[in-house]
């Protein structure tokens, strides 16, 4: 009733080429902005900001990276993990060796050492498609994991194997390492997030967002099109590493604080591959809502009992969730897909048209 | 955003007169041919096209059209011969060098981008007019923004030109096929091609449909002085459309001529029609 767009007329293209056309959209955005940016860090807890809202963002990220590669270029990866990794080991190799550096700095350089590393496994795309391609990035997954365990001068020879996060300081204040507090390194996330989540957006409706669209529904035309897919491809492979590679930065340096190569193994690629493709393929806000169904939703589900006094273990309730999470995949997957992000879509476009569905 | 509108106001070319004999040749293929494995496909086959004309290529099927247009598009390698376009000889070129050059195409299979709007499907075809860089993009403020929207303005003159502005923001893997065919049409006019090849572009439609290609054909060519080779099965559409048509039967050339010409030729004749034997 309220969610309608008559009376809103654009008289340029400008406007009607904005990111969100709709105005109850933008207003909604600020208020989910300024919910983020104002209310949270005040009123939320130290535990949900730490476990909750800062994972969230880091797995938002990497899935919008993933998504830049598989939904919207069309190119399979199960290398996620292993380009957070690079990611988070160069962001670690920089700040050790340019201490002075600013922290901020370092974590956006990072994604370049990821970028570079996705690129050169991004070659054999140019020759494989689809499932095979798949395949083959599951030898950088490997390879890389081989590297973070065997090459000791990645995490400076420490006898742990772990790289250990130093505090850095921003304007005198702590931002990494154990004193930083979950408020700054919650909203540094934050700023982050948001200003990438834009400037994929921007990217991706622009040329060259087309070009790997182009590239994914049609490849041939794309190439009488004039697109260089080799081009378009590695451009796509570097694009999608860096936000990997940055959120894996922002994982070890803003959450986790110190890590071990299990960290960036193959599950956390399908964990990122699965909010990829229950978010929606191809949709910004899909990244968000993927990373909020499988990171999110177990947190509260396994918060539920204890908020209810019920005695149930810790290990079966750890059992229950899963069987939760399991059966509302197979529920929504069946219902939608296409992903949640398109269920949002439809469910939007019903409400412009109420209680008058056949009005278009 | 000043250029943008030159350019939909300003047609191509001003070559609008249809082609004479005058004419210069714009593409000319000599002693073509391509083969895969032991299939020949093409056999030294020789033809031009002149600058402003509409030419058909027909044939019965397996004749080696769609082949033909493949290799002038640079998609496939002919073993010998060689293709001169624009007086440039070439060697090996590539479907995007092609594309740079000045040749578009449609499809026989309509081979839209099925993920995205029409809008952005048109828009896609002035790729290579879009110069931008990744940075710019990445702020979409400024030059970039002004970029995107001058393109915009452009496409939305295609838009017009091919009354599709109804379904501007529709997904095009929904459309109805006629509608479909004509979104390629308007993606590779997008890219102002001077040669445009079309496979086809009537294939499967109802007689209403063919008309109103046959009229966006002609305007096309009128108009803007486009160059066109075009494929089609349908005769009294080549008739009425083409200045010029060549035959082509299993890889060979039987004819090439005027539409008269070609109707009373007796080989083209026994190609459609079989010889008795």
């Amino acid at each position: 009733m309220f969610y309608r767009e008559a009376g809103q007329f654009k008289t340029t293209y400008a406007d009607d080429q904005a990111l969100l056309p709709i105005a109850q959209d933008r207003v909604g955005l600020i208020i989910v902005l300024a919910i983020a940016f104002l209310v949270l860090p005040i009123v939320a807890s130290d535990f949900f900001l730490s476990s909750i809202m800062i994972p969230f963002l880091v797995f938002a990220l990497a899935a919008i990276g993933l998504n830049i590669l598989m939904g919207y270029a069309g190119q399979l990866s199960l290398g996620t993990g292993a380009f957070m990794g690079v990611g988070a080991y160069s962001c670690y190799k920089l700040t050790t060796i340019f201490p002075d550096l600013n922290i901020l700095i370092v974590l956006l350089l990072s994604g370049f050492f990821s970028a570079g590393v996705g690129v050169v496994f991004g070659l054999p795309s140019l020759r494989i498609k689809g499932l095979y391609l798949a395949i083959t990035t599951l030898a950088a997954q490997f390879f890389l994991e081989w590297c973070f365990i065997r090459v000791g001068w990645l995490y400076n020879y420490n006898d742990s194997g772990a790289i250990e996060v130093p505090q850095r300081e921003l304007f005198g204040l702590a931002v990494t390492g154990p004193h930083a507090t979950p408020e700054t390194r919650y909203l540094i996330i934050l700023t982050i997030v948001a200003v990438m989540t834009l400037v994929a957006a921007n990217v991706l409706r622009g040329r060259i967002g087309r070009s790997w669209m182009m590239i994914r529904d049609m490849d041939i035309a794309a190439e009488l099109m004039g697109v260089r897919p080799l081009y378009a491809k590695l451009s796509a492979f570097a694009f999608s590493s860096y936000y990997c590679g940055v959120a894996g930065a922002l994982m070890v340096f803003m959450w986790l604080g110190s890590a071990e190569v299990e960290a960036f193994d193959i599950n956390h690629s399908f964990l990122v591959l699965f909010m990829v493709i229950i978010g929606g393929m191809g949709s910004l806000t899909g990244c968000f809502m993927g990373a909020a169904f499988i990171w999110v939703l177990p947190v509260i589900l396994r918060a539920i009992p204890p908020a209810f006094e019920l005695d149930i273990l810790a290990a079966t309730m750890e059992h229950i969730s899963s069987i939760i999470i399991g059966a509302l995949i197979i529920f929504f997957l069946i219902v939608e897909p296409h992903g949640l992000a398109r269920l949002w879509r439809v469910g939007k476009e019903k409400l412009r048209t109420w209680p008058f569905p056949y009005a278009t | 955003m000043s250029t943008a509108l030159d350019e939909v106001q300003t047609p191509l070319n001003d070559n609008t007169a249809v082609a004479s004999e005058a004419a210069p040749v714009l593409l000319s293929v000599d002693n073509v041919s391509l083969s895969f494995g032991g299939v020949k496909a093409i056999s030294d086959i020789s033809f031009n096209i002149l600058k402003g004309e509409v030419r058909a290529i027909i044939g019965p099927n397996g004749a080696g059209k769609t082949s033909m247009l493949n290799v002038i598009n640079g998609f496939y390698h002919p073993q010998e011969g060689r293709i001169s376009y624009k007086g440039k000889t070439r060697k090996r070129m590539k479907p995007h060098q092609a594309a740079a050059s000045g040749i578009a195409r449609t499809f026989q299979n309509v081979a839209l981008f099925s993920g995205m709007s029409t809008l952005d499907n048109i828009m896609s075809g002035r790729s290579l007019k879009m110069h931008r860089g990744l940075i710019w993009q990445m702020l979409h403020v400024g030059p970039a923004r002004n970029e995107e929207i001058a393109h915009r303005q452009f496409v939305e003159g295609i838009i017009d030109f091919l009354e599709i502005a109804h379904i501007r923001k529709q997904p095009v893997g929904k459309l109805p096929y006629g509608l479909q065919k004509r979104v390629e049409l308007g993606r590779a006019m997008a890219m102002q091609p001077e040669l445009l090849l079309l496979d086809e572009p009537m294939a499967g439609m109802n007689l209403e449909e063919k008309e109103d290609m046959s009229r966006f054909i002609l305007d096309l060519n009128s108009e803007f002085g486009t160059t066109i080779a075009l494929i089609e099965h349908d005769m009294g559409v080549v008739m009425d459309l083409a200045d010029r048509v060549v035959v082509l039967d299993y890889g060979q050339k039987i004819a090439d001529g005027t539409p008269s010409e070609v109707q009373a030729n007796q080989n083209v004749i026994d190609a459609y029609l079989g010889v008795a034997s």
